[in-house]
């Protein structure tokens, strides 16, 4: 079967077992598999600006709160009802994530990813500062969730379903971005951005847009997990989250839009910032893991995935963007080092 | 007025500890050309080693000297096992290792020693003189004194003796350096292994300010950051000044910015690090060529 | 026996093979060239020789088998490769530059004395001693790569391309220079160049490198002679 035809007809597996996933597990499994779909919404927004645009950002946490607060906020105090204050996390976040991109234009590598690492080591304390809108370090309650009478489900299951909807729409929404137009310039910007600027991609804008995209995203992920949680407070967005969404982008893939799904399994099954007596052991694992993955499996398990089903030769358009991202990371001196070797050969 | 007096001079001290672990941060940077993330977590755990040697009987003087063998080792180790791999590589690539690598750190320290904190004896004892009313710990001029040398002697070092020669050559122009017969392995083991011992030091004097507890360097190291940012990466001198005026700042800032307060400190660093990134990439200190991306 | 014995040389990036197995010899104090047009694989020859490509085949220095040597050791073992572009230290001094060529050695006072050497062959180095290099001109960068190299003390040099970027009134000098070195410090040199014209006076031997293979070999003065060669590469 040809690469172009298994790809959908794997979406479809995927979707069928997440139709399927709540009516096997008991609440609290579903909890957490509703708490994974929403993380991977944030996750994606983080891809589509690490992965397919390049820019480093340590910060994605201060979103996911972010979003997480403006809904909170959004129900406790102005009654807004929950779905509604989806679109509200994500246009607070967008708008957020355009401000910050501005700046960002301006600072390129390590450079954006040390001022995005501050701006997450400071997010809680922002948070507790806020008290008066936040609730400080007490946090706040959200009421529990619902299902409606004529959906016949569970309120875990009903949760489960209105995230994964919002998932999968955003995921979709996602997915024609890459594809088309803006996904081949990102991926123009990532790869060579002089060459691009002479191709008349508009850097500025693409990469700003990327950024309020991307903070869109985790504003999103950040309201339909607290949604879930019914609980929030500074602790819950400490700097180990802005880790773990990097490192669910690389566990993924970079630049796939399926990795997100993989590395929000990841995290979400791999507590690490969950205080818990198991927590030390984790966390070795986790950055263990994280470093295997740059010299083993730099392309992600959507790239171990790609591997083994393609027989033929690579499509064009995302796959590479997927096998540029790849490519340039691990492998290490070797690869630069060749790199170089070829553009001077003799 | 003696109020401060007060607030400089702990502001000093305190800065001095940003410097300390920033010219650790600094060293790997003009060695290899990769900041370490795990810089602080590496010098914690190296901090946890001396608390444990002491646990054993050892006095601390012992204790530090031994700890700080220990980690030149180490450094060597983690630069020859996980850093080499992915040397030369992307971006993303080292930032992510290294993140891996503070993850794995900070979690081993917690599983090894737990996540509560205890106290870490001073290097210079508690007692303090008086200067124009305001009590200056011996600690904070033992600080100041220590890292003065510090930076002294790895100026010696770099400027004055083949090895460090080597080192600067390797992290200018490693394939110029190996035609000329300098190992570049070996050398950048050195320099993660130079820049390991610094960070333990600092470790060492941070930790009876701070109490030792696995998470005791992080926000240390946003400001170490700030401090290197400010002194342009690529020079000691710079980060140690840069410290200070970092530390300085956010003494000032916290005392007497009622928006700051002592929790929202953290600000202080953020805004020095944006202001420079923005205004003068290459810091105070730094050369031209520090602002490669 | 050769200072330098290549046999059947392969060499390449990644799945490219650039040398298709080339053999040659260069004797103890004599100049020889490599000449070729762009992309015959002339750089990748000096590669292959020092040991910063990938390369398969017999290479014997000094009668032992080098061809599985990294760099570092075959410099130790003196011979000094001056690459292409250069490889200035930029942040270093011009001092400092002179100081990493002589490295591996360990005598003092042999080097503080090579180092009056250098700047006795290079005076405009001298003048800039103490400046940050990467300050410095092409032709001066040029010229502070041949003397690193020339810091080592070699048996062997092994040049690409030195007049690369130079205007010809440089060039001129700088192989002036290089002849001097040559027959006053007894140092055998390897040179691959494009200017054919030039390298073919200055030189003892020759050989003509095509898409990986040579093609030619011969004194200079035989090179010179050739019709093909006059015709392909001095233009006449």
């Amino acid at each position: 079967m040809s690469a172009k035809r298994l790809r959908p007809a794997a979406w479809g597996v995927v979707v069928l077992l997440a139709v399927l996933l709540p009516f096997f597990f008991n609440a609290y499994r579903v909890g957490q598999f509703t708490q994974a779909a929403a993380l991977a919404i944030a996750v994606l927004g983080l891809n589509l600006l690490v992965g397919y645009s390049g820019q480093i950002s340590l910060g994605h946490g201060a979103f996911f709160a972010l979003g997480a607060y403006a809904s909170a906020i959004s129900i406790t105090d102005l009654g807004v009802p929950y779905l509604l204050t989806l679109p509200i996390a994500g246009a607070v976040c967008a708008l957020a994530g355009f401000l910050l991109g501005l700046p960002a234009l301006r600072l390129r590598g390590l450079y954006l990813a040390l001022v995005t690492l501050g701006v997450a080591i400071a997010t809680p304390q922002i948070i507790k500062r806020a008290d008066g809108l936040t609730g400080g370090t007490q946090g706040m309650s959200l009421d529990k969730i619902t299902a409606p009478a004529w959906s016949g489900l569970a309120d875990d299951q009903w949760l489960y379903f209105v995230t994964l909807a919002v998932a999968a729409l955003m995921f979709v929404v996602a997915g024609f971005l890459v594809r088309g137009r803006v996904g081949r310039a990102l991926v123009a910007i990532r790869d060579n951005e002089i060459a691009a600027r002479t191709m008349g991609v508009d850097l500025a804008r693409f990469k700003i847009g990327v950024f309020a995209v991307s903070a869109m995203y985790a504003g999103v992920g950040g309201a339909l997990f607290t949604i879930s949680i019914g609980f929030l407070a500074p602790e819950s967005f400490p700097l180990a989250l802005s880790f773990a969404f990097l490192a669910a982008i690389v566990v993924g893939g970079l630049a796939t839009i399926g990795g997100a799904l993989f590395g929000a399994l990841f995290i979400e099954f791999v507590p690490v910032y969950a205080a818990d007596v198991d927590e030390a052991l984790a966390g070795v694992i986790y950055g263990g893991v994280l470093i295997l993955f740059m010299y083993l499996l730099p392309g992600g398990v959507m790239g171990l995935v790609r591997r083994i089903s393609s027989t033929k030769a690579t499509p064009r358009g995302t796959d590479d963007a997927q096998a540029g991202a790849g490519h340039r990371l691990g492998g290490g001196a070797a690869d630069a080092g060749a790199a170089r070797e070829r553009v001077r050969a003799q | 007025m003696d109020r401060f007096i007060q607030v400089l001079v702990d502001g000093w001290a305190t800065g001095s500890l940003y410097g300390a672990l920033a010219v650790a941060v600094v060293l790997i940077y003009r060695a290899t050309g990769i900041v370490n993330f795990a810089q602080g977590e590496l010098a914690m755990f190296s901090t946890f080693i001396a608390w444990g040697l002491m646990q054993a009987g050892l006095p601390l003087g012992l204790a530090v000297l031994a700890t700080l063998a220990l980690s030149f080792v180490g450094g060597m180790l983690i630069e020859r096992v996980i850093i080499r791999p992915v040397e030369g590589g992307e971006v993303l690539t080292l930032v992510i290792v290294t993140l891996g690598l503070y993850i794995l750190v900070n979690s081993l320290a917690g599983w090894i020693w737990g996540f509560g904190n205890r106290a870490f004896p001073s290097l210079f004892g508690d007692g303090s003189f008086d200067v124009a009313g305001a009590a200056v710990p011996y600690e904070s001029i033992g600080i100041v004194v220590v890292l003065i040398a510090l930076v002294a002697i790895l100026f010696a070092v770099f400027q004055r003796t083949k090895v460090g020669l080597a080192m600067r050559a390797v992290a200018m122009n490693p394939e110029s350096s190996r035609l000329h017969g300098i190992s570049v392995g070996r050398t950048l083991m050195i320099g993660w292994g130079v820049a390991s011992l610094v960070g333990a030091l600092a470790g060492v004097l941070i930790a009876p300010r701070l109490f030792l507890d696995v998470n005791f360097m992080g926000a240390v190291l946003i400001y170490s950051f700030a401090a290197a940012t400010l002194g342009g990466f690529d020079s000691p001198l710079g980060a140690l000044i840069g410290g200070w005026i970092v530390g300085i700042a956010e003494g000032l800032a916290g005392t007497y910015v009622d928006f700051i307060g002592s929790d929202l400190k953290i600000l202080v660093p953020l805004t020095v690090i944006l202001v420079v990134l923005l205004i003068r990439p290459t810091g105070l200190f730094g050369s031209a060529e520090v602002a490669r991306a | 026996m050769s200072l330098l014995e290549v046999s059947d040389l392969e060499a390449g990036y990644g799945p490219v093979t650039v040398l298709r197995g080339i053999s040659f010899s260069v004797e103890e104090g004599r100049i020889v060239t490599v000449l070729g047009p762009n992309g015959a694989g002339k750089t990748t020859t000096l590669r292959a020789l020092s040991g910063t490509v990938r390369r398969s085949g017999s290479i014997r220095f000094d009668g032992k088998d080098v061809s599985k040597r990294s760099p570092e050791k075959l410099a130790r073992k003196s011979v000094a490769h001056v690459p292409e572009g250069r490889g200035t230290f930029t942040g270093l001094t011009c001092e400092e530059n002179l100081r990493v060529g002589a490295f591996p050695r360990r005598d003092k006072a042999g080097v503080a004395e090579d180092m009056k050497r250098c700047f006795g062959y290079f005076p405009r180095l001298e003048e800039r001693r103490d400046q940050h290099a990467g300050a410095m001109s092409g032709g001066e960068q040029q010229m502070l790569a041949i003397a690193r190299a020339l810091m080592l003390r070699p048996r062997l040099m092994l040049l690409d391309e030195p007049s690369l970027g130079l205007a010809p009134k440089l060039t001129a000098e700088l192989f002036k220079i290089l002849e001097k070195i040559a027959r006053e410090e007894g140092v055998t040199m390897l040179l691959v160049e494009q200017n054919a014209n030039l390298v073919l006076k200055f030189a003892d031997d020759a050989h003509v490198l095509e898409a990986g293979r040579i093609v030619l070999s011969g004194t200079a003065e035989e090179i010179q002679a050739d019709e093909g060669i006059r015709r392909s590469y001095l233009g006449v």
